[in-house]
């Protein structure tokens, strides 16, 4: 019906944006009326999130211009925004800042680079910055979790970690149950990923792929290549940033910082 | 009085001296300064809120002073690494926060933080001291909350501590485990001349069970004093 009214790619775009948003405000007003209040957060992140993906589909549209190192430069960009957003999971925790980034860029560097080296990913930007995206974004969810957990699992058991403390144990030692749980949680959604692939779900790069012309079983196994590697990043991420944070909840002196109220 | 029968002065093991901490815009412990000698089991007792298990958070290090010290056989505590100093002040809570596994295994758990293993024998020891022989090999699931407190207290005296804070061990237990910790505590002191700091909101346990009292009040020390000269009331 949209593409009979519209005319150019763009408009129909957003027409189509209107729409999906609209339903997702929908839901939203159900939610309401069982006292959900999502309003606010559900406004916002459509609107943020309408601005930041053209704001990127425009920049795509210059870059695809440029030179390649381009790419690299909005990935890093990509990278510290991601970092950003997956440290406020880890609210109170000193330097979960500098954690998150330093774990995302690990993380989904490494593989990226590796993947880039091996000419699994294309150095072309077409391809890098959605591939390197995918799996900065996914790094970035499973730090959020990782962190998140973390966070929960010592505050909820305050108690057992100072009385580890009170007995002479190494602070880290006292949180690393906590911070191996918190991996295990973390990493959940990316093995349920790689486990429904195909069965469940059909993800979005591999529909890209064939409406782009190529061949369905080359684009089901490049799927495959993508999800393994999201997991390595992730997997990868998440044991970096718990392993850093745990010092980062104790003081110099080896003192619980993060507790609840006094 | 001969000179044979003057009591020799007794050593001082723990020192506060000016000891606070604020926690925003409220001052929490305000300028402690106590002695607790060798042997002594001095009660703290205050109602809920006056600092009390705030004050014994900061003997041991757990929470940072803002202003004063704590000298421990003489020394500022501030210059000995925080783990060395919690194997010599021993802590044992409200809640025993007993570790997933036997008894055997969290009686070992000080000593092997510092590498060291704890044999049988010596575990044992710690437990029969406690009243709890044969307990060794038991899961600490299936355990009251007497024995439970007990397993705690030995596994604070197997890493040898010179000094023990007791933060309110017996108010999560019925009278008859309660009276029973009681004891064990007072005959625990008695036998080591350990060092004790008691803290409590039940006045006749203090005088039960305390050699000297402090009063604390909005975090203040209004006055210590033997059980009798300051719980008379």
């Amino acid at each position: 019906m949209l593409k009979s009214l519209f005319h150019s790619q763009v408009s129909l775009g957003f027409a189509q944006a209107a729409i999906a948003s609209v339903l997702a405000l929908l839901v939203v007003l159900l939610a309401r009326r069982r006292s959900i209040h999502l309003e606010s957060d559900a406004a916002i992140a459509l609107l943020r999130g309408i601005v930041q993906i053209v704001a990127v589909g425009s920049i795509l549209m210059l870059l695809l211009k440029g030179p390649r190192w381009t790419s690299v430069l909005l990935l890093t960009g990509m990278i510290l925004a991601a970092g950003s957003i997956s440290a406020k999971r880890a609210k109170n925790i000193p330097g979960a800042l500098k954690v998150s980034t330093y774990s995302i860029a690990a993380g989904a560097g490494v593989v990226t680079a590796i993947m880039t080296w091996a000419g699994v990913i294309d150095t072309a930007i077409t391809s890098l910055i959605p591939v390197g995206s995918m799996i900065i974004a996914n790094a970035m969810n499973t730090n959020g979790l990782a962190l998140n957990r973390f966070r929960s699992e010592v505050l909820s058991h305050v108690g057992e970690v100072e009385t580890a403390l009170a007995l002479g144990a190494a602070p880290e030692e006292t949180v690393a149950r906590y911070a191996e749980s918190s991996i295990h949680s973390s990493l959940i959604p990316a093995i349920d990923n790689l486990r429904s692939l195909g069965i469940v779900w059909i993800p979005g790069l591999m529909t890209g792929m064939l409406l782009s012309g190529s061949s369905p079983l080359y684009a089901a196994i490049y799927q495959f290549v993508v999800i393994a590697m999201i997991l390595a990043s992730s997997g990868l991420t998440s044991l970096l940033s718990t392993m850093m944070i745990r010092s980062h909840v104790f003081s110099p002196a080896e003192q619980l910082l993060l507790r609840g109220a006094e | 009085m001969s000179a044979d029968t003057v009591p020799a002065p007794m050593a001082v093991v723990l020192r506060t001296e000016h000891l606070g901490r604020r926690m925003g815009d409220t001052e929490i412990v305000k300028d402690i300064s106590l002695q607790v000698e060798r042997g002594e089991l001095l009660g703290v007792v205050g109602p809920s809120g006056s600092g009390k298990s705030s004050f014994l958070r900061l003997l041991n290090r757990l929470d940072e002073p803002t202003s004063g010290t704590v000298y421990l056989d003489g020394q500022d505590y501030r210059q000995l690494a925080p783990r060395e100093l919690r194997r010599r002040v021993g802590m044992v809570t409200q809640r025993p926060f007993l570790f997933p596994g036997d008894v055997a295994l969290n009686v070992r758990f000080g000593p092997t933080q510092r590498g060291e293993t704890l044999p049988d024998t010596e575990v044992n020891r710690l437990l029969e001291r406690v009243g709890l022989s044969g307990f060794a090999s038991r899961d600490v699931t299936n355990l009251s909350g007497g024995e439970q407190q007990r397993v705690s207290l030995a596994r604070a005296l197997a890493n040898g501590p010179e000094a023990l804070l007791l933060d309110e061990p017996t108010s999560a237990l019925d009278d008859e485990a309660k009276e029973g910790v009681e004891e064990l505590i007072c005959e625990v002191v008695r036998g080591t001349s350990l060092t004790c700091v008691l803290v409590t909101h039940d006045r006749n346990q203090a005088r039960r069970m305390c050699t000297r009292v402090a009063i604390l009040e909005k975090g203040r020390l209004v006055q210590t004093g033997t059980p009798a000269e300051v719980l008379s009331a």
